[in-house]
């Protein structure tokens, strides 16, 4: 039997370290392929050959290629995927496992971190602004909380990349990324609902006086553009009342 | 902002933010909350800054960076709009509105600006197929530092660029602005926070009991502000 090439602390720091710039030159065409190649490449020499040799330029070619998945979750990708080559699997069978990883790795990511932990995070710092803390703690919550999540997901993804290689799918299914982003959508909806007066409280400053009007405004704005979902973008309806009230306010 | 000691170090800033919302390290540190008080702090105001952030953030909870999909810089665009409000030490009645205003526009420029960037990293990466496909080393590293440093000049060059051009029509706006300071507040705080609120719908809905969470979370923060 084959023995398996363990990988050296320096070598998984590196693969880290490379992954925070993992959409470095993401573009139309390979999308995060060249993140990718770019990611695995400190593991690669460790092939048969070392750097520069044949499995590695091979190995190398082959890994940056077009690849689309989350950012973060691509990090699975990058373990499994010099796990295989360290293995010593198939070309062909790297490669339709390669392909295969593109679909959940995206939308399980898009799920728990875009759709799901990025919002809660914003939506429990504003709490805390709403709240009257002071900068530095409004900021500690918002970037300590995120960052703990961002940094373990992406710590987990290398390593259970590495350790199961093609055999990765399993991890997928653990119950943080399957029902984290419900019970995270939950938490978010009771903190946002919270954090909304509070934060309105604190930055309307001399318009507190029309706090009521305000109020009844943004309910109702709220649910017109929660009914337009997927229409029409709130920030940029947001931009046309903006010119006009400046114009308004200018011309008068 | 027409001074270069104000402008290079807030263009600086703008460039490492503009990266850090998808090229390194995505630590959300782009983020307005987090944008708009550091460009303050350049200012020596981060009290104003974290009002602003706080104002943009409520719209950047409604954008979200799914994969290629396009969505407003708000990195360098924080920084433009927490500039232009710290840079007074006294604020008019307008000054946030024109703020956020400007802070918007320079996201949706930023927008246009990042997938310049992502189709100028596509024709290098086309360039550079066969000696991608050769597993070259250096090529695979070239491409990546090529679009770190596009990324990192677009941000710096888009904050330089919409802080010169907003500061005058700032200047303007302000020295003409008519409208009550009660008025003028509740208006850009008033849209921002009613594209919040539909956000944190739309981000929560499909969960179970989303909407009585949400209703007893409104109910909660308006007895707490009903209390200060």
């Amino acid at each position: 039997m084959k023995e398996r090439i363990e990988l050296p602390v320096r070598t998984r720091l590196a693969m880290f370290v490379r992954m925070l710039a993992i959409q470095g030159a993401w573009n139309y065409e390979t999308l995060l392929g060249n993140g990718i190649g770019f990611c695995v490449e400190p593991a690669l020499r460790l092939l048969p050959g070392g750097q520069g040799g044949d499995a590695y330029r091979a190995a190398l070619a082959r890994q940056s290629q077009y690849f689309n998945a989350h950012p973060y979750m691509a990090a699975v990708a990058v373990g499994a995927l010099a796990r295989a080559e360290l293995d010593g699997e198939a070309p062909a069978r790297i490669e339709r496992f390669r392909t295969a990883l593109c679909g959940p790795l995206g939308s399980v990511g898009d799920r728990l971190v875009w759709a799901a932990w990025l919002p809660a995070c914003s939506i429990a710092a504003l709490a805390v602004f709403g709240f009257g803390v002071g900068i530095g703690g409004v900021l500690l919550v918002f970037l300590g909380i995120y960052n703990a999540g961002h940094i373990a997901l992406r710590a987990w993804g290398l390593s259970a990349g590495l350790e199961h290689g093609m055999k990765v799918a399993a991890a997928l299914g653990s119950p943080v990324l399957r029902q984290g982003p419900a019970h995270i959508a939950q938490v978010a909806a009771l903190i946002g609902g919270v954090a909304l007066p509070l934060a309105l409280d604190r930055v309307i400053g001399p318009g507190r006086a029309l706090f009521g009007i305000v109020l009844a405004a943004v309910a109702l704005g709220g649910v017109v553009l929660a009914r337009l979902h997927g229409r029409a973008e709130g920030w940029k309806i947001a931009v046309g009342l903006l010119v006009l009230f400046v114009l308004y306010s200018v011309a008068r | 902002m027409t001074d270069l000691v104000q402008l290079l170090p807030l263009a600086m800033l703008g460039a490492v933010l503009g990266l850090d919302v998808v090229s390194f390290p995505q630590a959300m540190i782009s983020r307005p909350l987090v944008a708009a008080t550091a460009a303050a702090l350049l200012l020596g105001d981060p009290v104003s800054g974290l009002l602003v952030g706080a104002t943009l953030e409520m719209f950047a909870l409604e954008t979200l960076p799914f994969g290629a999909s396009r969505y407003p810089e708000w990195g360098s665009a924080a920084v433009v709009g927490g500039g232009l409000f710290a840079v007074h030490t006294d604020p008019g009645p307008g000054a946030l509105t024109v703020a956020v205003l400007a802070a918007l526009v320079s996201a949706w420029i930023g927008s246009w600006s990042m997938v310049q960037v992502r189709k100028l990293n596509a024709r290098l990466a086309r360039k550079q197929h066969d000696a991608v496909a050769a597993g070259s080393k250096r090529v695979v590293e070239g491409l990546q530092v090529f679009g770190l440093t596009a990324d990192f000049v677009r941000g710096g060059l888009l904050t330089a660029l919409m802080l010169a051009i907003f500061t005058p029509i700032q200047a303007y706006v302000l020295a003409t602005w008519a409208t009550d300071p009660r008025v003028s507040r509740a208006v850009v705080v008033g849209i921002a926070a009613s594209v919040a609120a539909g956000a944190v719908w739309k981000v929560v809905h499909a969960a179970p009991a989303a909407r009585w969470l949400l209703v007893g979370g409104v109910a909660l923060g308006l007895a707490i502000v009903a209390t200060q």
